[in-house]
């Protein structure tokens, strides 16, 4: 392949890793989308995932979010092998994902959003019910503290900005335990301002000691908040770096495959 | 990026405040409400004086409004859950069927006959519901087939074993019957009864019914209507799983995403549907005291049209129990009422398929409100 893999190091398995992904394969039917991927994340750093389209960032989310089974490979969260069937198990587990166009449902109130799968309740005369005085409470206060003034938590999630949207989702996730996030292209769609706060909020939850796991294709946005950086390309790794160790052309080179995309951006000024 | 961090957010100048009027136009229940007002408003003006109003009149289209609240309101949750049933009116003729059937031909007890048949039609219910999840192929489609499905095995069955379509005799045979005034009884008699007594209302003057009142009761139809609206405006508004509705029909993926078991909520759906639709036959059957394998023609697309007049997403998850039974109310007093009013019933089509179209109108507007599309 090509020149600056070198420079990128294999992956090496930290002790206080809270999560090792080692040689996931999956295979649909013929189809092998990754062979041998392995990535590990650190409580409390953001670990960019780079891949252009049809890497298999998303599969391999997938696969960590309990959506995929791998068909070889192994997963170890906290140390111990974990077998994830249902998606469910990895979010009790505490593997929260964030999907670009699937975090909120636009129809449903903020509220109702924000507790959608763990609803509050309270029993009254021996009936449970759904518990919305806390609910609306605990919504404000946390959109609050996210920086997103709500005009009541009934407000529909559809009257938000996109960037508000995943704000929203992300303190959905951090706020029901999750000690490591997976973000799915969360700036792909969004404007510069929307870009910035997402960026800002990604910021703020690895300071409170959650490993993020954070999928671009944006090289500039993963400069602007990873600690390591680790490459996809058509299913393989092709090697993590730390921060500092990697300039956004190199990374921008082993995404696009190497030197095609050099002859391209020269005629483009630089500017991808 | 810090910076904006620290400063409060002042209220931001872009979000105008909302009017009122914008907020009570984003519940789903107004335009049904609007509808039931004008509705009374239209038949006092121009039906007054042909009894419509009298206890008679009002028993008359309450029991049709009730029929279609107990349908509507199993469509409208199973509409916010994002899937359909076409099946809802074969299911009515079928269970109907099933009791009489069992009860007067095979002789079984009634109150056996009848919960057999609600086991039947749940199963049913669930089966139109795996069917729908297991090939993913749009409800629409599930359930039409079992509209032919259901309304043909109802026939067969009826004539390969009497060699008739109608099959009467089951109020003989529920007489003294545990469960079947659960269904076919009337309730309040004595308090009908005694207001008859002291004149206040119409009491028969001739006849071997002399003295007692022409309301006699209110019949348990209208009490299970009652029943399922506040049980359906309970379930889908203050509980958990009311929420799951809600986030299954808005967006099942993203709802499997955050554990929400959609599978679940949907087949459960699919069997209240059912449920619901059985409610209907029994009771239509002990009050009739017969079953016909045509029972239920078209009331699928009679429970659809109620849930969307009361404001429900074709699409999902949008929608209101209390909307759902308010467009049902719309649609039993205008098909009585125009019969009171000496109208043509023929034009009761006409208004039906131009409040339809008004209410999706009405409906799609309001989506674009609240999401804030263009």
């Amino acid at each position: 392949m090509t020149e600056p893999l070198i420079e990128m190091k294999n992956v090496e398995t930290t002790d206080e890793a809270i999560i090792q992904m080692k040689g996931i394969e999956k295979h649909f039917g013929s189809v092998i989308a990754l062979s041998g991927v392995s990535l590990d994340v650190v409580p409390g750093e953001c670990h960019c995932l780079l891949g252009d389209n049809g890497a298999g960032k998303s599969t391999f989310i997938k696969t960590m979010s309990g959506v995929h089974k791998p068909s070889a490979g192994e997963i170890y969260f906290e140390g111990k092998p974990m077998n994830f069937a249902r998606p469910r198990d990895a979010i009790s587990a505490g593997i929260a994902t964030v999907y670009q166009d699937l975090a909120m449902i636009p129809l449903m109130s903020v509220t109702r959003n924000f507790f959608m799968g763990n609803e509050p309740t309270k029993k009254i005369a021996g009936i449970s019910f759904f518990d919305h005085d806390h609910a609306n409470e605990v919504t404000m206060k946390e959109m609050k503290e996210m920086g997103i003034n709500l005009r009541s938590p009934d407000q529909a999630v559809g009257t938000l900005s996109g960037g508000e949207r995943q704000t929203v989702a992300i303190a959905r996730a951090v706020h029901f335990g999750a000690k490591v996030l997976i973000l799915d292209e969360p700036t792909s769609a969004l404007g510069v301002r929307q870009t910035a706060n997402v960026l800002a909020t990604v910021d703020r939850v690895r300071k409170h000691g959650i490993g993020v796991v954070f999928i671009t294709h944006n090289v500039r946005h993963a400069m602007a908040v990873g600690d390591r950086y680790t490459v996809l390309d058509r299913g393989k790794t092709l090697g993590t770096a730390k921060r500092g160790e990697i300039t956004p052309e190199e990374l921008q080179n082993l995404m696009a495959g190497g030197q095609e995309l050099a002859t391209l951006e020269g005629s483009l000024g630089g500017t991808v | 990026m810090s910076q904006t961090e620290q400063t409060p957010i002042a209220t931001d100048e872009r979000v105008k405040e909302m009017s009122d009027f914008h907020k009570a136009l984003i519940r789903p229940e107004l335009g049904s409400i609007c509808g039931v007002i004008l509705v009374f408003v239209f038949f006092f003006l121009t039906a007054r004086d042909s009894g419509m109003f009298s206890p008679a009149g009002v028993l008359n289209w309450s029991i049709v409004s009730a029929q279609f609240i107990i349908i509507a309101v199993g469509a409208c949750l199973l509409m916010i859950a994002g899937e359909f049933d076409l099946s809802v009116g074969s299911m009515i003729g079928f269970s109907g069927m099933s009791i009489a059937l069992l009860s007067v031909s095979f002789g079984w007890p009634v109150w056996l006959a009848i919960i057999v048949t609600f086991v039947l039609c749940m199963a049913i219910g669930g089966l139109n519901g795996w069917l729908v999840i297991k090939t993913g192929l749009p409800s629409f489609i599930v359930t039409l087939a079992f509209l032919f499905i259901l309304r043909g095995l109802t026939i067969f069955a009826a004539i390969a074993t009497t060699r008739k379509t109608i099959i009467g005799g089951v109020k003989d045979v529920a007489e003294g019957d545990w469960l079947a005034p659960i269904f076919g009884g009337k309730v309040l008699t004595g308090l009908f009864q005694w207001m008859g007594d002291h004149g206040w209302i119409e009491t028969f003057t001739r006849g071997t019914r002399e003295g007692q009142p022409v309301v006699d009761g209110i019949p348990m139809l209208m009490v299970w209507a009652l029943i399922l609206v506040i049980f359906g405006h309970w379930l889908l508004t203050k509980t958990k799983f009311g929420n799951w509705i809600f986030a299954s029909g808005g967006d099942a993926q993203a709802a499997r995403y955050v554990g929400v078991p959609v599978n679940r909520v949907k087949i459960t759906m699919f069997m209240f549907t059912a449920f619901c639709a059985c409610v209907f036959a029994t009771a239509q059957v002990m009050e009739f005291g017969s079953a016909g394998a045509d029972r239920g023609l078209l009331k699928e697309f009679e429970a659809i049209i109620s849930v969307v007049i009361g404001g429900a997403l074709l699409t999902g998850g949008y929608g209101s129990v209390i909307g759902a039974a308010l467009g049902a109310i719309v649609f039993g007093v205008v098909q009585q009422g125009l019969f009171f009013a000496g109208v043509e019933s023929s034009l009761f089509r006409v208004f039906l398929g131009v409040i339809l179209l008004l209410a999706v109108i009405l409906n799609t507007y309001i989506r674009r409100m609240i999401t804030g599309e263009k």
